[in-house]
């Protein structure tokens, strides 16, 4: 059973319908009665780092949330936003982050592109993934995932890195540490390799 | 390394899916759901959604029809028409699009950009202008499906709106649109000049060639196209249709080695 956090930013109704699809039981969490018996979370994100972590800490959904991830070890997936939003600050608000993992957010250095168009980083791009995390088993060769960002997400420990893309420099795409997931790109929006990817977080 | 990004851009009239020539003779091409599905399989690497009428009968986004296709679409989807404030702009995230375009509300009250930009992220709001050639040179602004001209400089414009918050600028070309002989290239440099936003370009291209040609050009871009997408042959059949991926990785493997 998946329980999607709805917040109020970010797709919702794409990974219902992708579990749907799939056959895996997937629930949406509007208030944190509906967060107690997860078993699994998505956490879902789009847009200002500020303007989500508000609307996050006003659905009266965080303590909950929080407590399932940190005490009870229930894995959680972070998207995009919502994945900057496990780290412990970023560079694009003022708010504090989850501060799940060591990590913080920083603006993408465009300096090292050499195409007019520099931010943000948009559209497919390669990842290089650590085959050895569940979360990328069975993925035919060359992953390659949908981005929309402009900010990266900036492992603290290098261990918890689990896939890498280039936009000028190397960045962390994909995080993994302990219970607690996060990817940068759009799985739901990735077509074949977005959909095992979040098929993997199921069978998890 | 990232990849330009090749787009099928459909417009909805009358609940249906059309195809114009020179933003007329609209032609009935299908159902805008089973069209989505299709492009799923395909996996298209974006797709563009444009409802023509809402401006036009001054009416609100079909939202409901706006939600049935993003749960459909496992793809980026970014919707365009009748968007005028930025509560539409909210509710039309909430239902799972990625992208909102925003077309004659640019003229009308650009300050609306600046104010999405500011909830949803600039990233996120693409400016579809749409442009024709002035008959003694140069390109003006129109909007209204290219039945309002408004006298205005559209690489101008962009330095404007760009200033303003927008993310992305898609260029249509009211001269190229329906024709599939290329896009007018001339009016590519000219805006690719102007702006360091990301840039779809839209109207003229007729085969693959004209998209490599495009992404040959100026690499990171975006290639979009209506009538490539939905017709097949010189009759122009209605034929769903897209680059599978190793004919993509043929399309931009020049670019792809630069």
């Amino acid at each position: 059973m998946i329980t999607i956090i709805d917040y109020g930013v970010g797709n919702i109704n794409a990974f219902y319908n992708i579990f749907k699809t799939l056959g895996v039981e997937v629930s949406i969490a509007r208030n944190s009665n509906d967060i107690l018996n997860s078993k699994k979370l998505i956490l879902p994100g789009v847009g200002h780092f500020d303007y989500a972590m508000n609307k996050f800490n006003e659905s009266g959904m965080v303590e909950s949330v929080t407590d399932l991830v940190m005490s009870k070890s229930v894995p959680v997936l972070g998207i995009c936003v919502g994945m900057q939003m496990l780290a412990t600050y970023s560079e694009e608000g003022k708010l504090p982050g989850l501060n799940w993992i060591n990590a913080d957010v920083k603006k993408i250095d465009s300096s090292l592109l050499t195409q007019t168009t520099r931010l943000p980083h948009m559209g497919w791009n390669d990842i290089l993934v650590d085959n050895n995390n569940p979360l990328f088993h069975n993925l035919k060769e060359a992953p390659r995932y949908y981005f929309l960002h402009s900010y990266y997400f900036n492992c603290k420990n290098n261990d918890d890195t689990i896939a890498t893309s280039i936009y000028g420099n190397k960045f962390t795409c994909a995080v993994n540490h302990k219970n607690i997931y996060g990817v940068q790109f759009h799985p739901e929006k990735s077509h074949y390799f977005g959909i095992q990817l979040l098929k993997n977080f199921a069978n998890l | 390394m990232l990849r330009p990004r090749i787009i099928p851009c459909l417009l909805v009239h009358e609940k249906g899916l059309v195809k114009s020539v020179q933003f007329k003779n609209h032609k009935y091409v299908g159902d805008p759901i089973n069209a989505v599905r299709i492009f799923n399989e395909k996996e298209a690497d974006e797709l563009m959604l444009i409802d023509i009428d809402a401006t036009i009968n001054k009416e609100e986004p079909n939202f409901k029809m706006i939600q049935n296709i993003a749960s459909e679409c496992r793809m980026p989807l970014c919707y365009g028409g009748g968007i005028k404030n930025v509560q539409q702009a909210q509710k039309i995230f909430s239902l799972g699009v990625e992208k909102i375009a925003l077309s004659s509300i640019l003229i009308e009250n650009p300050n609306l950009i600046t104010e999405i930009a500011s909830k949803v992220g600039s990233q996120s709001v693409v400016a579809v202008i749409d442009v024709k050639k002035k008959l003694l040179g140069g390109y003006e602004v129109y909007t209204h499906n290219g039945k309002i001209s408004t006298g205005i400089n559209p690489l101008d414009f962009i330095k404007k709106i760009e200033n303003l918050g927008a993310g992305e600028i898609v260029i249509n070309s009211i001269d190229q649109d329906g024709m599939m002989n290329g896009y007018d290239l001339k009016l590519v440099e000219q805006v690719r000049r102007s702006t360091s936003l990301p840039l779809t370009i839209l109207g003229g291209a007729g085969n693959l060639n004209h998209i490599e040609n495009l992404i040959q050009i100026y690499g990171i871009i975006g290639a979009a196209a209506g009538s490539l997408f939905v017709f097949k042959g010189v009759y122009k059949a209605v034929l769903i249709n897209y680059p599978s991926i190793i004919e993509k990785d043929k399309l931009i493997e020049k670019t792809l080695k630069n």
